[in-house]
């Protein structure tokens, strides 16, 4: 989307029209300039602006005279006036007389795009009558979502579905299945596409951090804090929040979560102004939210707020068809990081990543083949350059221990070993109940490992 | 193809320079060189505001700088702004030869309380990767994803990518 937007600055004095001038020039605006209110009126009826940006005090027609005689001729004109702080007054008045909004000189940079964005945007869906750009039906994916299984293909189609809503939407999925990447792709195939989406890792903030991180503070809010700083709700206004690993955060800040995402409005850390910000919630986890609540670790109230469309994301295990599509594009992708000619992998590598369960889902595949790519010497990478872990947990089949059994009693042990001979956890793994995993024991004399 | 010459002005954190030379010397095929330019920068600082007018500081240094063929770029440590705003980041030319950037507010102890030295290295790679992306033409990016994509202020420094887009990157010369 190029800005195609016209910008009128009028301000007499030059090194101010100067430095707006080239400040949205830089931000993709068509930019004019006028030193007085005459020279401004005259363009104006030359050609029309999008917006103007009027210096309330200047010789001859005052910034409001020049407001009045604009708004005469274009009542829908967009008129950001400014001010000295000494004026606000005066420009208060002028915002009763038409006036879109008032900034003080000098201006908040921050401040000043949000404004300027904000009108531009309310006077484009006035002007277009508000159609929804339905143009583009195919889904725009983020580059490493890869897959062409009929599961990754169901979850194509929920995201198309419910990104062009403004849904909550809850994705759920075991460790490195690609969370993010879903939430990421309902985020670039919404309306808020050209605002951010903001990821919050619920499990890696700190209790006493995570006020300030969420909300933000103002300049000497506590020691050191000689900066305001805008907290992730706020950074996501127009955008979309993404709150990973949902489960971990304490009773505490579940009360102030819900209310933030029911109000949509909060006050940063030290500060008195009601924040209010635009944003959609995804959230993510990988644990049973229904058991935590059930616990009483995980408010009733919120698990309903957050939990209307879910996205349930399959292990690898479950769509291995996927792994040869996903194979190829990490060693693009690492080939061309690293500068390496490695853009194959042998038939024999290959099998074993097919057939290797993948605990660490895509995330484990796509280190597996950046390990691979740094040690590879060939032109194709090899059993040899596979991580050692990966190797030894491929259920080998040496010699003619190749029946059902053997591969039985050898996954069995695999499943043992890996959870610490967690009878409960080996048979929840396994999907079978604890009598019969310990009649498997007996029978193939497993015994653990000291 | 150009060089890219660092000048540090009232720049004193050694440490920071030499990391950014080296994350600069991965991103592009150009050579990267620092300059020493003499230049006192006190006439440029504003009372009333205590910090330094940038476009004055750009003015003054082009006509010091004739001998440097490529992208200038000067680093320092003082805050900066134009009239019309509170504070900068930097400033830097459409389509010509020299930027600015102040690393003032990119030390993360301004906004928490607690210093962290990746954080301002990897803000400053990005600063100046957008200041010199200027000076190849570009103007902001509306994606997110890239480091051309305006920044207003810390927030969304630290939102933005470290990289260029794949449009924008075609329009830099030397970044690999």
């Amino acid at each position: 989307m190029d800005k195609k937007e016209k910008i009128l600055i009028v301000d007499d004095e030059k090194i101010v029209r100067e430095s707006f001038y080239h400040w949205f020039i830089e931000d993709n605006y068509i930019v004019d300039t006028a030193e007085d209110g005459e020279t401004a009126l005259n363009k104006y009826a030359k050609e029309k602006y999008d917006l103007l940006l009027v210096d309330m005090k200047m010789p001859g027609m005052s910034g409001l005279d020049l407001l009045s005689k604009i708004k005469a001729i274009d009542k829908d004109a967009i008129i950001i006036l400014i001010t000295a702080f000494s004026s606000v007054p005066t420009a208060i008045t002028a915002l009763k007389n038409g006036a879109y909004d008032y900034v003080t000189k000098p201006v908040d940079p921050d401040e000043l795009s949000h404004l300027v964005k904000r009108a531009l945007e309310q006077r484009a869906l006035k002007i277009e009558n508000i159609q929804l750009k339905e143009s583009i039906d195919e889904i725009i994916k983020p580059d490493n979502l890869i897959g062409e299984s009929f599961q990754i293909k169901k979850i194509y189609e929920l995201v198309h579905s419910v990104s062009r809503t403004d849904t909550t939407v809850m994705i759920r999925g075991e460790s490195g299945t690609g969370k993010e990447l879903v939430a990421k792709a309902i985020h670039i195939n919404s309306g808020r596409k050209y605002s951010p989406i903001i990821t919050v890792n619920c499990g890696a903030l700190a209790e006493s951090l995570l006020e300030s991180e969420l909300f933000g503070h103002e300049k000497g809010a506590f020691t050191g804090a000689q900066f305001r700083r805008k907290g992730k709700f706020e950074m996501a206004d127009g955008g979309t929040i993404f709150l990973d690993e949902i489960g971990s955060i304490s009773l505490r800040m579940q009360i102030e979560l819900l209310r933030v995402i029911e109000t949509k409005q909060f006050n940063r850390v030290g500060g008195n102004e009601l924040i209010k910000s635009d944003f959609r919630v995804i959230t993510a986890t990988n644990e049973s939210l229904e058991d935590l609540v059930k616990a009483g670790k995980f408010r009733e109230d919120l698990y309903y707020r957050i939990n209307v469309f879910t996205i349930v994301i399959p292990p690898l295990r479950e769509r291995r068809d996927d792994i040869p599509l996903l194979v190829n594009f990490f060693l693009n992708k690492f080939s061309s990081a690293m500068n390496k000619k490695i853009k194959k992998i042998s038939k024999e590598a290959m099998d074993f990543l097919m057939n290797y369960d993948w605990p660490g889902n895509v995330r484990e595949l796509e280190n597996a083949i950046e390990r691979a790519m740094v040690v590879g010497k060939s032109d194709s990478i090899t059993v040899d350059d596979l991580p050692f872990h990966v190797s030894r947990n491929y259920l080998e089949l040496p010699g003619d221990e190749k029946s059902l059994s053997s591969m039985e009693k050898k996954y069995i042990n695999r499943i043992l070993n890996e959870s610490g001979w967690n009878i409960s956890k080996t048979a929840q793994i396994l999907e079978i109940d604890r009598v019969t995993l310990y009649n498997k024991i007996n029978k193939y004399d497993l015994r653990k490992l000291e | 193809m150009m060089d890219i010459f660092i000048a540090p002005l009232k720049f004193y954190s050694n440490v920071l320079l030499q990391n950014l030379i080296k994350e600069l010397s991965k991103r592009f095929s150009s050579s990267i060189h620092v300059v020493d330019i003499r230049l006192n920068i006190d006439n440029f600082f504003s009372i009333d505001r205590k910090q330094y007018f940038s476009t004055q500081i750009i003015a003054e240094v082009m006509k010091l700088t004739d001998q440097y063929n490529g992208k200038i770029i000067l680093l320092t440590d003082v805050d900066l702004f134009v009239p019309a705003l509170t504070f900068i980041f930097g400033e830097a030319q459409l389509n010509g030869k020299h930027s600015i950037l102040s690393v003032c507010r990119l030390h993360e102890i301004f906004y928490s309380g607690i210093s962290n030295e990746n954080l301002l290295l990897e803000r400053t790679i990005k600063e100046t990767l957008h200041e010199l992306g200027h000076n190849y033409g570009l103007r902001h990016c509306i994606d997110w994803d890239c480091v051309m994509h305006a920044s207003h202020g810390i927030e969304e420094v630290d939102i933005k990518g470290i990289t260029y887009c794949n449009k924008c990157r075609t329009k830099v010369e030397g970044y690999k």
